[in-house]
C-alpha cells in the first residue's frame, strides 16, 4: 500500500477565456501529497485554485497536464471513466450548500441515492441507514421528507456532509464545509469529522478560509496563491514559524476575539497592491506585486520549493542559498 | 438623542409548510440609529436571513408576517393584510442588500457584465440617459472597488466560471452600486480569504462611514463582528437573546446561549475545538412555550419553561432576555 493516499504531480488546469490563446491558469504546476489518515488543510487566496484542485481530483474536470494518483492508481481522467470503487472511496462536500442538493428531491431521496448506487443497504433497511446518517450530523428524523429549499444554509450543508459519509469514503474532500455554519454547529461537525476520521482512518483534504479552525484541526497546512502552493508545513510550525511573506500577511489579517489571540498574530501587514489575475500571472515570483520584502531576483525568476525542515517547504527567494 | 433609522418591533414571521406553519420569528426587536453599525449573530437557521428579508420586503411566497412593525425612516413598511396571507409589505427605498447565497442571487444564464449593467442602469438611469460605455466603466469601477482582479474578464464570465469568493464580491459590487441609507450584508465575506476579507470589510466600512450609511452585518464570525461593529445582537431560534455594545459582549457575555457560542469559537491558541452547545434548534412547528432556549439550557429556572423572558437591562447598554438577570 502506498504511503500517500493521494499524490498530485505537476498538476495544471487551464480554462479558456473569450480571447484566443489566453487562459485562466487556475492551477499552475501543483505538487501535493496527502498521507493516509491525515487531515491536510488547504488555505489561500480566494480564486487561487483550491476548488479547481478539488474538482479535478474528483474528476469533474480533466487536468490540462500532470497526474493524480489515488492509492497508487492513476485517476487523471474524468469521473465517467473511473472505476466504481474509486468513486465510492472518494467523496466531496461542496462549498455552496445551495446548489449541491437536488431541489426536486427530499432529504430521504437525496441520502438513499448513494446507498442504492453503491448497493450499501437492503431495500428494507434503507430508511434506517438514512436516519443513522442524519443522526451522525445531529439532524432528527423530521428532516426525512423536507426539501432542501426549506432548510437553512447550515442545515443543507449538514445534509451534504451526511450524503458524503454515506459510502464510507477513504478520502473526503471538504471544500469550505462549514463556512455557512455558525461556530457552535461548526464545532459539532468538526468534532464529528475528527471522530470519524480517526475511527475510520479516513483521510481528508480540508479547504477553508478559517485559519483559527485550521489551527485546531489540520495535521499539515498547504497555502496557495494564484495557482501555486507557496508553503507547506506541519500546523504548529505554520502558525508559530510562518516563513512565506504571503503566509505572514494572511496570519496577520485573521479576525480574532481576544487580546490574547491578537498577540499570537504577526504584526499587521496591510494587504496592498493590485490583486493579480490568473490570466496574466506576474513574472518571477507571482507574489512580488504584493510583497513588501521583494528583492531584484523576485521580479524575474520564479522561486523553487525549498525544503526547510522535514515536512516544511517554502517557495520564496528569501530562503534560497545564494 | 440619536436619530433612529430602523425600528423593528414585535415581528412575528412564519412559513407555511406541509403540516402547519413554522413559527420562526417570535417577536424580533431590532433598533438602529443612523450611521450605526450593528452585527446580527446566531445559530444556523435562527432566522437572521428571514429578519433581513422582512426588512427588504422580499420574503418568499410561503412566508407569513403575523404581526409586528417595521419602521424605516419614520415610515411604516407593514400594512394589515388578510388572516391567511399575513401582513403586506412595502419595499423600502434606500436599502440595499448583499445576499448570503451568491449562486441564488446571480442569474446563471447572463454574464456578470449584463447583470451588473442592469443594476447600474436601474439605479442611476431613471434620471439620466447613460451611454453603454459609461455603464461599462461604472461596472468595472465597482468590481475594482470590490477587490476583484481583472474586471474586464469577469464582465464576460458567467457565474459558474468564477470562484466562490469572486461570486460573492460580484454580489457586493452590485449592492454597493445601489447603496443608499442602509446596507444589509448577509454573510458578505464567508467565502473570502482573510486578506481579501479584510480589504472588502475595509471597503464596506469606509463607504458606510463616508456616506453616513448604517450597516446591518449578519455574520457567523464573531471576530469579524468584533472588528466591524458598534453593537451586536445575538439571536437564537427567532428571538433576540442579547444585545450589547461590542466590547461589552466579549468582556462579559450573559445569556447562556451567548456563553456557549463564544466557547465554540476556534482559537488561535490551538487549544482544540469546543464541544458546541448540546441539543439542537427547536422544531418551529411546535416551538417551546417559554424561553426558546429552555430545552438546551443548563442554567434554566422553573419559570423558563412556560414564560417568555423580556430583554432585561444589565447596565452599560447591555440587555439580556433571560430570567437569570431579571
Ligand atoms: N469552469 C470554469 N471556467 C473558467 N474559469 C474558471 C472555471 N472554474 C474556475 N475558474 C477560474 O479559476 C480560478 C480559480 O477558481 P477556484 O474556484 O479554483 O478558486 P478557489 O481557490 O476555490 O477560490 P475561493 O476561495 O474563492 O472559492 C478563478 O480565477 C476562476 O475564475
Ligand atoms: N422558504 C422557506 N420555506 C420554509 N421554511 C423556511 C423557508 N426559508 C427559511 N425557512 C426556515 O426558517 C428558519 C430560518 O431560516 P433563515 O434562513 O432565516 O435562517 P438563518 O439564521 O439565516 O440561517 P443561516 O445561518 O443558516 O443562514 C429555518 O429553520 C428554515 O428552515
Ligand atoms: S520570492 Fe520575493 S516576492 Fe516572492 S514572496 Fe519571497 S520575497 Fe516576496
Ligand atoms: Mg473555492
Ligand atoms: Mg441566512
Amino acid at each position: 500500500m502506498p504511503e500517500n493516499i493521494l499524490l498530485i504531480n505537476k498538476l495544471k488546469k487551464y480554462f479558456p477565456t473569450t480571447e484566443r490563446d489566453r487562459y485562466v491558469k487556475a492551477v499552475d504546476n501543483v505538487d501535493l501529497a496527502l498521507k493516509r489518515g491525515e487531515i491536510l488543510g488547504v488555505v489561500g487566496e480566494s480564486g487561487s485554485g483550491k476548488s479547481t484542485i478539488a474538482y479535478t481530483v474528483m474528476g469533474m474536470y480533466s487536468p490540462t497536464s500532470g497526474q493524480i494518483l489515488f492509492e497508487g492508481q492513476d485517476i487523471s481522467c474524468e469521473t465517467s471513466r473511473r472505476p466504481m470503487p474509486v468513486k465510492k472511496d472518494l467523496q466531496i462536500v461542496f462549498q455552496d450548500p445551495g446548489t449541491s442538493l437536488n431541489p426536486q428531491r427530499n432529504i430521504l431521496q437525496i441520502l438513499e441515492l448513494p446507498l442504492k448506487v453503491h448497493r450499501l443497504a437492503d431495500p428494507d433497511n434503507t430508511i434506517r441507514k438514512v436516519i443513522e446518517l442524519l443522526e451522525m450530523v445531529e439532524l432528527s428524523e423530521e428532516y426525512l421528507y423536507k426539501y432542501p429549499r426549506a432548510l437553512g444554509g447550515g442545515e443543507r450543508q449538514l445534509v451534504a456532509i451526511a450524503r458524503a459519509m454515506a459510502t464510507g469514503p477513504k478520502l473526503m474532500i471538504l471544500d469550505e464545509p462549514t463556512s455557512a455554519l455558525d461556530v457552535s454547529v461548526q464545532a459539532k461537525i468538526v468534532n464529528t469529522l475528527i471522530r470519524l476520521q480517526s475511527e475510520l482512518g479516513m483521510s481528508c483534504l480540508f479547504i477553508t478560509h478559517d485559519l483559527s479552525l485550521m489551527r485546531n484541526l489540520a495535521h499539515r497546512v498547504a497555502i496557495m496563491y494564484l495557482g501555486k502552493i507557496m508553503e507547506v508545513a506541519p500546523t504548529q510550525d505554520f502558525f508559530e514559524r510562518p516563513l512565506h511573506p504571503y503566509t505572514q500577511m494572511l496570519l496577520s489579517s485573521i479576525p480574532v476575539i481576544s487580546k490574547e489571540e491578537e498577540t499570537l498574530k504577526p504584526d499587521r501587514i496591510t494587504a496592498h497592491g493590485e490583486i493579480p489575475s490568473p490570466v496574466d500571472i506576474p513574472p518571477g515570483c507571482r507574489f512580488h506585486t504584493r510583497c513588501t520584502l521583494a528583492k531584484d531576483i523576485c521580479f524575474t525568476q520564479e522561486p523553487d520549493a525549498i525544503q526547510i525542515g522535514p515536512n516544511h517547504s517554502v517557495s520564496c527567494h528569501l530562503f534560497s542559498e545564494d | 438623542m440619536a436619530n433612529t433609522i430602523l425600528n423593528v418591533d414585535g415581528l412575528h414571521v412564519g412559513y407555511r409548510v406541509y403540516g402547519g406553519t413554522l413559527k420562526v420569528l417570535d417577536g424580533i426587536r431590532l433598533v438602529m440609529d443612523a450611521g450605526e453599525k450593528i452585527a446580527v449573530v446566531g445559530e444556523t437557521g435562527c432566522g437572521k436571513t428571514t429578519t433581513m428579508k422582512s426588512i427588504m420586503g422580499i420574503l418568499p411566497r410561503q412566508a407569513v408576517i403575523r404581526k409586528g412593525q417595521i419602521n424605516f425612516k419614520g415610515r411604516n413598511l407593514l400594512t394589515p393584510g388578510t388572516e391567511a396571507r399575513g401582513m403586506r409589505t412595502i419595499r423600502p427605498k434606500g436599502v440595499s442588500m448583499v445576499f448570503q447565497d451568491p449562486i441564488a442571487a446571480l442569474n446563471p444564464v447572463f454574464t456578470v457584465g449584463q447583470q451588473l449593467s442592469d443594476v447600474i442602469k436601474y439605479s442611476r438611469g431613471q434620471t439620466k440617459q447613460l451611454s453603454k460605455q459609461s455603464v461599462r466603466d461604472a461596472a468595472i469601477e465597482v468590481l475594482k472597488l470590490s477587490a476583484l482582479p481583472d474586471p474586464e474578464r469577469i464582465l464576460t464570465n458567467y457565474p459558474f466560471q468564477l470562484s466562490g469568493g469572486m461570486r460573492q464580491r460580484v454580489c457586493i459590487a452590485m449592492a454597493l452600486s445601489t447603496a443608499g441609507d442602509l446596507l444589509i450584508a448577509d454573510e458578505p465575506t464567508t467565502n473570502l480569504d482573510v486578506t481579501i476579507q479584510d480589504q472588502v470589510l475595509r471597503l464596506i466600512r469606509n463607504l458606510v462611514e463616508e456616506q453616513g450609511m448604517s450597516l446591518a452585518l449578519v455574520t457567523h464570525s464573531l471576530g469579524v463582528a468584533r472588528q466591524m461593529t458598534d453593537r451586536i445582537y445575538i439571536m437564537y431560534a427567532g428571538t433576540m437573546v442579547e444585545v450589547a455594545p461590542t466590547e461589552g459582549l466579549f468582556d462579559k457575555p450573559f445569556h447562556p446561549y451567548t456563553k456557549g457560542l463564544l466557547g465554540s469559537v476556534p482559537k488561535l491558541t490551538g487549544e482544540g475545538i469546543g464541544l458546541g452547545i448540546p441539543g439542537r434548534i427547536p422544531d418551529y412547528l411546535k416551538p417551546p412555550a417559554g424561553c426558546r432556549f429552555y430545552p438546551r439550557c443548563e442554567e434554566a429556572l422553573p419559570e423558563c419553561k412556560d414564560n417568555k423572558p423580556e430583554l432585561y437591562d444589565v447596565g452599560g447598554g447591555h440587555r439580556v432576555a433571560c430570567f437569570l438577570y431579571r
